[in-house]
């Protein structure tokens, strides 16, 4: 039976109740009217450079990261290391289109992605599309950030048999649902501030102390298998893991920034200078997510998988429990506290501005479009605030009732489903040549054909699509993205020619200063 | 209209620093080696991490070039 580790659980709480409070008070920071949505929903708009680079740090970094990262690369080795170029990607990314949107969002009061395609492109429909992908790729996102609360406490020793082994979970979620119903964005906001705080010093403290204790990188590497510390070179007539890891980077680099939760972040900037000045600044978590990337080849070489203290976890979360085991391992329960707050503090802020995103989509996209049209600004934002709730415990349910397999595979289908708004998003900012059926039916063949090719795949998001004789596997979100790319650009050039019609209520002077 | 005038909204000769990201990024074959090894990290891994930082700097200079 594992013993409860009460210093390190004792911080834990204390950290807990810090952020908590800090939660709560948020609500009272550059005081705003919480009843307009904009307010509760996008902090209203007046995050500068600092506040924005903690938001959207702690918002893309999640806790989720920092375990499944050093698992993969605990469990599967170089590939896991794929995260790198990928985050190298989406600074380029982010630096070109999002000032852009932010400009035209900001002009024409725009709270979500969906709001943009609805004025950009005057099709509803098309709008609705876009909300129900972001919706509904984001709520198995939001179950698996508990995922890495559940194991955090688990590591230490918090156990129960049956359903009381989720006490601890649903305390914390009601303090997340509670923070972030009063206090909107601006709870996530100034929490995050901690959260990367300590995710820092728990990064350094970790990538300092450890080669320390093994005598090196060198010996560290020395106990990883060959077969782990490099991909595997690609066989006659195929591109093998290169294609993987190439396509992996580059499609999850292009649905990052689709994410309503990342627009949320964005969205909640102060101005477009400020998204400018991040796309320079970000590349810091990126450092330290390569970094903790390794920590997963750390936990090899230290060999915590088989000492018999951790498999007990090991048992129950699988690769997951890596990171807290080596934790475990290395430091003193004081810091043990430290480091597990920070990845359970890690976990709520990107929860609650997922939920927040979610909660904005519903109320904008769907209420206000289909079922209320004309509600008051309170009527909006206390809708927003109910959806945010619901949104939230949906995800507690989906984590304590189902498999944590099908949350995974969710979120992994999210991946593809979110990148096929990309034409009307992206492109979008950039131009309004599109037909706005074209880009709806677009979407549906990127939809059906990035699902089909993950359940073809055996519930993986790599392909192994096949052409002239050879084989290119490769995650099938960038494949289904160009495929409804070139669906879109042909059916467009058809819709002109019989003479559809473009309405657009943006003009080009609103994507700018 | 949208496309005339982008002249202003502009497209800058800067930007093609980003297409050494992408590119470098995408290479897979180039950085999947051991040697040269440095402190006893792989090429691999310690030639990415590096990447995060050219690329930020990279990005600081466009930032600085074009938001004059």
């Amino acid at each position: 039976m594992q013993e409860v580790n009460w210093i390190a659980l004792i911080i834990f709480i204390a950290l807990f109740v810090l952020i908590t409070v800090l939660g709560f008070v948020a609500a009272h920071w550059r005081k705003g009217d919480l009843n307009l949505l904009n307010e509760w929903g996008l902090g209203g708009r007046r995050f500068g450079t600092v506040i924005t680079w903690f938001l959207i740090g702690g918002d893309l970094y999640t806790a989720y990261t920092f375990v499944a990262v050093p698992a993969l690369a605990f469990g599967a080795g170089a590939i896991a290391f794929f995260a790198v170029p990928y985050t190298i990607m989406i600074y380029p990314i982010l630096f070109l289109v999002f000032p852009r949107l932010w400009y035209v969002c900001h002009k024409h009061n725009y709270i979500t992605a969906s709001d943009f395609v609805r004025g950009r492109f005057g099709n509803r429909w098309l709008a609705l599309a876009v909300a129900i992908t972001g919706i509904v790729a984001t709520l198995p996102y939001i179950a698996l950030q508990l995922v890495g609360l559940q194991v955090v406490i688990g590591g230490m020793g918090v156990v129960g048999t049956g359903y009381a082994g989720d006490v601890p979970l649903l305390i914390a979620f009601i303090i997340l649902a509670a923070f972030t119903y009063t206090s909107g964005l601006r709870a996530p906001a100034s929490i995050a501030i901690v959260k990367d705080l300590l995710i820092y010093l728990t990064a350094f403290a970790v990538v300092i102390v450890v080669p320390i204790q093994l005598g090196g990188f060198g010996n560290i590497f020395a106990k990883v298998p060959a077969a782990k510390l490099l991909l595997a070179v690609p066989g006659a007539n195929t591109t093998g893991a290169y294609g993987v890891y190439a396509t992996l980077a580059l499609g999850s680099a292009l649905a990052l920034f689709l994410y309503p939760h990342s627009i949320t972040g964005i969205l909640s900037a102060s101005s477009g200078h400020a998204i400018r000045r991040n796309a320079a600044m970000l590349p810091g978590y990126s450092f330290m997510l390569g970094l903790l990337a390794l920590v997963g080849f750390f936990a090899i070489a230290t060999g915590v998988s088989g000492l018999p203290e951790y498999a007990i976890g090991f048992k129950q979360f699988g690769n997951s429990f890596a990171v807290p085991a080596l934790f475990l391992h290395t430091f003193p329960s004081w810091f043990v506290g430290i480091a597990f707050a920070a990845i359970g503090i890690g976990a709520l802020v990107p929860a609650a501005i997922m939920s927040i995103a979610a909660a904005n989509l519903y109320t904008r996209n769907i209420h206000r479009e289909f079922i209320n049209k004309n509600p008051t600004d309170r009527q909006e934002s206390q809708m927003a605030k109910w959806v945010s709730l619901i949104v939230k415990f949906g995800a507690l349910a989906f984590i304590v009732f189902v498999p944590q397999k099908y949350a995974i595979y969710l979120q992994l289908l999210g991946g593809i489903w979110i990148i096929q708004t990309l034409p009307s998003v992206m492109l979008g900012v950039y131009t309004r040549w599109f037909n706005d059926w074209a880009l709806l039916i677009g979407w549906v063949v990127g939809i059906v054909t990035g699902t089909w090719m993950f359940i073809a795949a055996n519930f993986a998001p790599n392909y192994p699509l096949a052409f002239a004789g050879h084989s290119f596997p490769g995650y099938s979100a960038l494949y289904t993205v160009i495929l409804n790319l070139v669906v879109t650009i042909v059916l467009t050039a058809l819709f002109d020619a019989a003479g559809g019609k473009h309405s657009d209520e943006t003009v080009a002077a609103d994507y700018r200063p | 209209m949208d496309q005339q005038s982008d002249r202003r909204s502009g497209w800058s000769w800067w930007y093609l620093l980003f297409v050494i990201q992408f590119i470098v990024s995408l290479w897979v074959a180039f950085y999947n080696k051991v040697e040269p090894s440095w402190v006893g990290i792989p090429f691999f891994y310690w030639y990415q991490m590096l990447w995060v930082i050219i690329g930020a700097i990279l990005t600081a200079i466009v930032y600085f070039a074009t938001d004059a």
